[in-house]
């Protein structure tokens, strides 16, 4: 009898811990949180809560997180992302203090060009990734992670503080701006009917301030994270319900949460910060040597140059590579082995792709392993399984170049 | 009493996900001995009031005895016949995982151990495992193609395995459907 009774106490299903990527659901002190202003929008409709890098931010809505991830690369999706650090960096030696910090040729940069840049440590580590654009207001509009954001700014607080005790003229100023991402094949065409720019003229990663729909002072930026056309819109904080209210009213339009957010990526083979690399991987290893400047490079003027350079012109350990499989989703910390069943690996993000029905993940490989058509092994339910690394994307992206 | 699970049926949009047949590791099991089409209908659920949309299956006559479903606090439900016990996931469950697309299910006739997994349902975002104590008679072999079914069809299509069960009093630990009701609504 008591075996039996065993057996009800023991039925059961155990949900894992969401990946920290996709938050967890808050069961006490909410009030420590911090709230975007679309909060209340959010809840009115139907947005599930989740705690994310100190934010509370709906992790999906009404409809399933297949059903809104799909719906982002056939039509379009809203995302709420102002949680993230907007900075703008003002005076003359801007571009002085960024590339302090940054490995990109930031001087380089048109008027209103942005890139993605790297904050480095000495040990030629990465900080965090951003997106910094070089507007043509005469200020550089910074965006980097939510989870950073202590450090980042203190990073830039401190570097300023530095600069200016040498008489440079830099300065930095919070962006106290709602962000909103407008992302899919049809974000174009419903941005195009509230702002009179002609958006054919804003290529992929370049920057414009202009009205949205009867808000005026946004700044709309042809970026985003999850491979699609879009832009992301900063948007003043008063007016944010009013603009995502507007840009819902067009039937393309739905809102998608976190959730959405991570397997888009994934797809699009874009890294997230603290989980793909960290202050542990140098750009070299995360397979983001492209962002290192081609001037930078040679001067080994950035923070850990001496290490990063070293790393490109010999070899390196490990590297960030795409993998695919079948059978059951390959997830954080699933170990990868070689054929010969030795451990070489581990998975830094994987999930289901609901575009290929097939399992994506990114991991670290011995430099060996890291050639695309490799097979390897990846260790889910305590079986092995055969996967393949495969190039990033997953999933073709579709960014709006002028080429 | 008002029906409780007919406010479930169809709430959920479901995409049925399905893996590619080839080159599927870990769902290799043995033939099931008992075959869907001979199990007892025991997965057909008396809704309190008695009202329910859809198939109504028909019930066993003679000794067959159909349980009301009980439920854990891990989310799963169980309903008993000639001491079968079949197991699912509850609709609170099931919207907790997301679209399910991989199901890994045990081999009929597995004898668990104690915390030994008997099969896990991954979704997108999460993956849930689920355990059990007792001897697995059979699994529902629709869900290896169409996992989905754990998200359209928790209570019904999408039962999961069933168990040998010597004696009902084991069930008695468990809640009535009102007190799982209760209970989510307190976690929620």
């Amino acid at each position: 009898m008591q075996r039996a009774v065993s057996v009800v106490a023991h039925l059961g299903l155990q949900l894992k811990a969401l990946p920290s990527a996709l938050g967890r659901p808050f069961s006490c002190a909410q009030d420590v949180l911090r709230r975007t202003p679309l909060y209340d929008f959010h809840l009115a409709h139907g947005g599930k809560m989740v705690a994310f890098a100190g934010w509370s931010l709906p992790v999906q809505y009404r409809d399933s997180h297949v059903d809104s991830h799909l719906h982002t690369r056939r039509h379009c999706s809203l995302f709420d992302v102002s949680h993230m650090l907007q900075t703008k960096i003002l005076g003359c030696d801007r571009v002085k203090l960024m590339e302090s910090l940054v490995v990109g040729d930031i001087a380089e940069l048109r008027p209103n060009q942005g890139t993605l840049s790297l904050f480095t440590n000495e040990a030629g580590g990465i900080l965090d990734d951003l997106i910094v654009t070089s507007t043509s207001e005469g200020y550089l509009y910074v965006v980097s992670n939510a989870g950073c954001w202590d450090k980042d700014l203190a990073l830039m607080q401190d570097k300023v503080r530095e600069l200016q005790n040498m008489g440079s003229d830099v300065s930095l100023e919070v962006v106290d701006n709602a962000l909103l991402a407008l992302q899919g094949p049809t974000a174009a065409q419903v941005l195009q009917a509230g702002v009179a720019d002609d958006l054919r003229k804003l290529p992929f990663m370049t920057s414009a301030v202009m009205e949205v729909f009867g808000v005026s002072g946004c700044r709309v930026t042809r970026c985003g994270y999850t491979g699609e056309d879009g832009v992301e819109i900063s948007v003043p904080a008063a007016a944010a319900v009013r603009l995502a209210t507007a840009l819902l009213e067009n039937p393309e339009v739905k809102l998608a949460g976190l959730a959405a957010r991570d397997s888009l990526r994934l797809e699009a083979g874009l890294c997230l910060y603290g989980s793909d690399i960290d202050e542990h991987t140098t750009p070299v290893e995360g397979s983001l040597s492209w962002t290192l400047g081609k001037r930078r490079r040679a001067a080994m003027d950035f923070p850990g140059a001496s290490v990063i350079v070293a790393q490109l012109k010999g070899k390196v350990q490990r590297r960030r590579v795409g993998l695919m499989c079948e059978g059951a989703p390959m997830r954080v910390h699933s170990p990868i082995l070689n054929t010969e069943g030795t451990v070489i690996g581990a998975v830094t993000s994987g999930c289901p792709s609901p575009c290929l029905k097939k399992n994506v993940a990114m991991g670290y490989v011995p430099y060996e392993y890291s050639r695309p058509g490799t097979p390897l092994l990846v260790e889910v339910r305590r079986k092995q399984q055969m996967a393949v690394v495969s190039k990033m994307p997953f999933v073709t992206t579709n960014y709006y170049t002028l080429k | 009493m008002r029906p409780v699970f007919s406010q479930y049926r169809n709430q959920t949009k479901v995409i049925q996900m399905q893996l590619g047949a080839a080159g599927r590791c870990g769902a290799e099991r043995a033939p099931c001995s008992l075959s869907v089409a001979s199990a007892p209908a025991v997965t057909c659920l008396r809704l309190p009031g008695g009202l329910r949309a859809g198939r109504v299956r028909t019930l066993r006559s003679g000794s067959a005895l159909l349980s009301v479903p009980k439920f854990t606090d891990k989310h799963e439900w169980i309903t008993t016949e000639n001491g079968i016990g079949t197991v699912g996931i509850s609709n609170f469950g099931q919207e907790a995982l997301g679209d399910v697309v991989y199901c890994s299910q045990p081999e009929v006739g597995t004898k668990l151990n104690k915390q030994d997994e008997f099969g896990a349902l991954e979704s997108v975002k999460a993956a849930g495992e689920l355990y059990s104590l007792s001897e697995v008679t059979e699994i529902n072999e629709a869900l290896a193609e169409n996992p989905g079914l754990v998200n359209k069809s928790c209570y019904e299509d999408g039962w999961l395995i069933k168990i040998a069960l010597s004696n009902p009093s084991e069930l008695d630990e468990l809640v009535s459907e009102e007190a799982y009701e209760k209970y989510i609504k307190s976690i929620e």
